[in-house]
């Protein structure tokens, strides 16, 4: 008996290990799976009809529309005659090659798409002949149609889901349909309602030989819901119209309710060309066009030092620290000098030579000398750099800057308002001060914001010291948002006792200083222009371009109904380009028309197609130096 | 000895028969829904699978009641004619046979298959027992270990010809025959050790196994080295020819897993050892399998009511996979009972083999446990996605009337052997 142990041993030790490996899979593992997936079912789904996007004066934007789909079934594909077949879809005899191998490779006993999204015209006759044809027949599906060609950034588009999603998604399967961009991919599950579902029980040929479990796991459909947005078509529209030829971005905002009026980016697309059988090679144009990328949008991404606009955030400041007040008086010599060395100096353009200039004056003049000064007593106030800083740039962001806002839409950027820590690690051993960061007084240096924050700051400025998160979102279900992430107010760290003197700067500047040709007798507007200056590095050597133009506006002064910010990019002064763009919006929005048809005129016509060529041919020629 | 000649019954161990009639008939319900769909039902039907294993089962009983009638003697006296007779039908399928699925292992007789290999097993180990029992033999001597691995490895290689790799591996079963009649253990240990080297090598390359077998036996020699200082003087031969030994093994097994073997044989061991997870295709019937055992829960979904079974989802499930079957239909209660049922048998028969006093009837009835156990390992293995896929049937479960005779008549001669040792003295 000695000598058989061996094999008793390992018998006892198979079956022990065999008997563990079971418990394993069918205990372990089968507790924990879905009974479906370990069962062979064939899941049907019932698709509801995607909602409508209709616009604030219930305009509507986005709806569907029918298409129809040739499937094709290989397997069952009996000879045929080519030529007469070719005919009907209106396809080659290679094209139809290349489609049936392509279905084939996909699965032979599986339904593919043979030819997608039939025109209208095609459908009923093909209706008729196609039946003859065994293997292949006609699905209808769902697809969006745009009823207004605009605000293509805004809506977004629905596409098929990614590989990536429907793997790890456990509600998308492979060829479903999601929003990928704008409002359809914020709102997708709004939108999209709920599909239901029938199972059945299916054999590994795929013959469905019954439903499962008595339908015991099958689910109704819930139809997807209308969506009502703030944006103002018209205005949308109009804005969209007078951005023609150039490049840039306007958000207009409600500033008593933080509503988007308008989301405009330009260059942009008409979005019925992400729809139907030119898709895809539409796609590929706007996607990979990295000239002037119609699908980046400038109003949410563009990312910019703000410039003088931001000076009266840095007056605000002042105020509040009260290291000045609103008589402070500063004169300024052409310029600000913040250090010994030659180069140390701030040029400025005010024009008010050794006179003192106070707050108001200084914002509707844009005087750099003014607010260096203040910004060096901001940050001199406390006993070091980094604490001052910090404190600059607290108040800084209450105004919704130097962070992503929080807005309801996909896309942003954070933008930057730096504080102490930030340049403790750009100067080593913290020896750095407030004449270091002495471009941040301006609007320069390290401050970077996008035009949606420019406009959310603009509305907290026209609501003296308040806003609400911007958002785009009016009725879901046409019932009225609760979410109170758009309805509870946030207030900067700036007293509202301040904000009088700087909106009558900003008075100031429609009334005589540089957008006085843009002012209208009937609205009081406010507004502050800025240029940016912009700089590319080619081989290390930094170039300067044409500056950027930027404006910031509300109106009317006292009870303000539109806060907005624009930026067009290397469209020189702010004030001749941006201020009239803007002056013709406020007044389309206020009073429904525009008398100023002048300007409008130049406006629309104006084009920057040629400053944008300079760009490229700067480039191409400095890079081919190089080679 | 007259009454044992007028009652073939007579002394047969009836805890083996039960255990025989409970895996066939268990193993016939498992085939049975594995092979009928829901609109065929009907049990006698004998165009079906699940009909014709019927037959096969029905005929397996003239069989058993033939090999019950011979006395023990018969087998005795008679191997060597069925061993030989044996090597002449392995021989002859080379030439008359049928080509199926690239392997020339069936005769075919007017559409009735037979398979050769099914059977050269049982009459080997009839030949290994005869040659053993021989009261001269002594295992220790290197001459008669060479004769037994004559008897072993030459049907395993005209097998090779087929060429059936899993029914080759079965012979290796041989070696625990040969350990229990008194060979040295180094046979076995030094299998294990090469196949573990074999599965290391192919999953982590040559070159990391190579420098750490030679680091393990570099720290062994020094170890000598410490113990005794004379240690490397005396072994020196021996230890060059161990560094020799294993840098040759473990290149070598690089080469033929890079150069000599089929890219589908390569495929199976890299999906087991996890190197690829291509589940659609090479993987498809071990992942298909896992799921279907795994999705039977406990008590399994119940008889007929395992729908990736009826949905027919793992292939060959009548066969080599019929043990998903068991998993998803009777759940883990039911395949753990099926193992301890085969754990019952092989205990069985080892037991009665050491009560055997004749030499001849113990080396059979363990050659048969061997036989039996490897071919459990290898298929159930499989199923369970622990070996890699291997191509050889659960005896007495899956369906085809070769496999199911060979095993009948395997069992049975040992339960004919067992009947007649009280009068073997």
């Amino acid at each position: 008996m000695k000598r058989s142990f061996l094999l008793i041993f390992l018998i006892s030790l198979v079956g022990i290990i065999y008997i563990g490996r079971l418990f394993q899979l069918q205990i372990i593992r089968g507790g924990n799976q879905n009974p479906i997936q370990g069962s062979t079912v064939k899941i049907e789904y019932d698709y509801p009809e995607r909602g409508y996007i209709y616009d604030r004066n219930g305009k509507l934007l986005v709806a569907n529309q029918l298409s129809y789909d040739v499937m094709i079934i290989p397997k069952e594909v009996e000879p045929l005659d080519t030529l007469e077949f070719c005919n009907l879809l209106k396809i080659t005899k290679e094209d139809l090659k290349k489609r049936f191998k392509k279905a084939e490779k996909y699965a032979r006993w599986l339904p593919s798409k043979f030819l997608k999204q039939l025109a209208k015209e095609d459908f009923a006759y093909l209706q008729e002949k196609l039946p003859k044809y065994k293997g292949f027949y006609i699905q209808k599906r769902i697809i969006r149609n745009y009823p207004i060609k605009s605000a293509a950034n805004v809506v977004g588009f629905i596409a098929e889901v990614n590989e990536q999603k429907a793997k790890t998604n456990d509600y998308y399967e492979q060829g479903e349909l999601i929003g990928k961009l704008g409002v359809e991919k914020q709102y997708e599950n709004a939108l999209r309602g709920i599909k239901g579902k029938k199972i059945f029980k299916r054999n590994n040929l795929n013959k469905i030989t019954g439903s499962f479990k008595n339908g015991e796991y099958d689910t109704l459909a819930v139809a997807g819901q209308d969506l009502t947005l703030t944006i103002d078509t018209e205005l949308q529209q109009y804005g969209e119209l007078l951005m023609r030829g150039k490049r840039g971005g306007i958000v207009a905002l409600e500033p008593k309710t933080g509503e988007i009026l308008a989301l405009v980016t330009a260059p942009s697309y008409d979005p019925n060309l992400l729809v139907g059988r030119k898709r895809s090679p539409n796609s590929v144009k706007l996607f990979e066009d990295n000239i002037t990328k119609p699908t980046f949008d400038r109003a949410l991404k563009a990312q910019y030092a703000p410039g003088s606009p931001f000076k009266i955030i840095n007056g605000l400041i002042g105020l509040e620290e009260n290291v000045i007040d609103e008589n402070f008086g500063v004169k300024c010599y052409r310029g600000y000098r913040y250090g010994n060395r030659k180069s140390a100096f701030m040029g400025c353009h005010c024009d008010i030579v050794g006179r003192p200039i106070r707050l108001k004056t200084a914002i509707s003049k844009s005087c750099n000398s003014y607010f260096a000064t203040t910004y060096r007593k901001i940050i001199d106030k406390y006993e070091n750099s980094t604490i001052g800083a910090n404190k600059w740039s607290e108040h800084a962001k209450s105004f919704g800057l130097g962070n992503y806002l929080g807005y309801d839409l996909p896309e942003g950027q954070k933008g930057r308002i730096p504080n102490g820590e930030y340049y403790n690690k750009v100067y080593p051993k913290f020896r750095w001060g407030a004449t270091h960061t002495i471009s941040n007084a301006i609007g320069q240096g390290e401050v970077e914001t996008t035009p949606i924050q420019l406009a959310n700051m603009t509305a907290a400025i026209a609501n003296r010291g308040y806003f609400y998160t911007p958002h785009i979102i009016k009725e879901i279900d046409h019932k009225p948002i609760s979410d109170s992430t758009y309805t509870t107010k946030r207030n900067t760290t700036i007293n509202p006792k301040h904000f009088s003197v700087a909106i009558d700067a900003m008075h100031e500047v429609f009334k005589t200083g540089t957008a006085k040709w843009f002012q209208m007798k009937d609205i009081d507007m406010c507004g502050k222009t800025g240029t940016v200056e912009n700089f590319i590095r080619v081989d290390g050597v930094k170039k300067q371009l044409e500056d950027h133009s930027i404006f910031i506006a509300f109106a009317p002064k006292e009870d303000p109904k539109i806060a907005m910010a624009i930026f067009v990019e290397n469209g020189g002064y702010g004030s001749t380009i941006a201020a009239p763009i803007t002056s013709l919006m406020i007044e389309k929005y206020l009073t429904g028309k525009t008398k100023r048809k002048h300007i409008e005129e130049r406006m629309i016509n104006l084009s920057l197609q040629k400053e944008y060529d300079k760009l490229i041919q700067k480039k191409d020629t400095l890079e081919t130096g190089t080679k | 000895m007259r009454q044992e000649r007028n009652n073939i019954f007579a002394g047969i161990d009836w805890l083996l028969v039960l255990l025989y009639i409970i895996l066939v008939g268990f193993g016939w319900l498992n085939i049975y829904a594995a092979s009928s769909t829901d609109e065929s039902r009907e049990v006698f039907t004998f165009s079906s699978q699940y009909g014709k294993q019927l037959i096969f089962i029905g005929l397996s009983v003239p069989v058993i009641i033939l090999i019950l009638f011979f006395n023990s003697k018969f087998y005795e006296q008679f191997s060597s004619v069925f061993y030989i007779l044996s090597l002449v039908l392995l021989a002859g399928v080379l030439v008359l046979g049928k080509k199926i699925n690239g392997a020339t292992s069936w005769y075919n007789f007017g559409g009735i298959g037979l398979q050769p290999s099914e059977f050269s097993k049982a009459f080997t180990a009839l030949a290994l027992a005869k040659l053993m029992s021989d009261r001269q033999y002594n295992l220790k001597l290197f001459k008669n270990q060479i004769k037994a691995f004559i008897v072993i490895f030459l049907p395993a290689f005209f097998i090779t010809l087929q060429p059936d790799m899993g029914s080759v591996l079965i012979y290796f079963a041989f070696f625990f025959v040969l350990n229990r009649e008194g060979l040295t253990l180094a046979y076995i240990l030094f299998g294990v050790i090469s196949i573990v080297l074999f599965l290391l090598t192919i999953y982590f390359g040559a070159k990391w196994i190579l420098i750490i077998c030679l680091s393990i036996l570099t720290l062994g020699i020094l170890y000598g080295y410490y113990k005794n200082k004379r240690f490397i003087r005396f072994n020196a031969i021996k230890i060059i020819s161990l560094y020799l030994f294993t840098s040759v093994f473990v290149f070598g097994i690089g080469y033929t897993y890079d150069n000599i073997l089929e890219p589908h044989q390569k495929d199976r061991f890299d999906i087991l050892l996890g190197k690829t997870t291509d589940l659609k295709n090479k993987g498809y019937n071990t992942y298909q399998s896992e799921l279907t055992i795994s999705s039977g829960g406990f008590l399994g979904k119940g008889f007929l009511q395992g729908d990736r079974t009826q949905g027919k989802f793992v292939p060959e499930q009548e066969t080599d996979y019929i043990y998903s079957t068991v998993g998803e239909e009777w759940g883990f209660a039911g395949s753990s009972l099926v193992i301890i049922l085969f754990i019952l048998l092989l205990y069985r028969i080892i037991y009665l083999a050491e009560t055997h006093t004749n030499k001849f009837g113990r080396i059979y009835g363990y050659g048969i446990a061997s036989i039996i156990f490897f071919h459990v390992i290898v298929n159930i293995g499989m199923v369970i996605g622990l070996l890699p896929t291997i191509g050889i049937p659960l005896p007495f479960f899956s369906y085809g009337g070769s496999s199911l005779w060979g095993f009948t008549i395997l069992l049975f001669i040992f339960i004919r052997l067992d009947a007649h040792k009280k009068y073997d003295w």
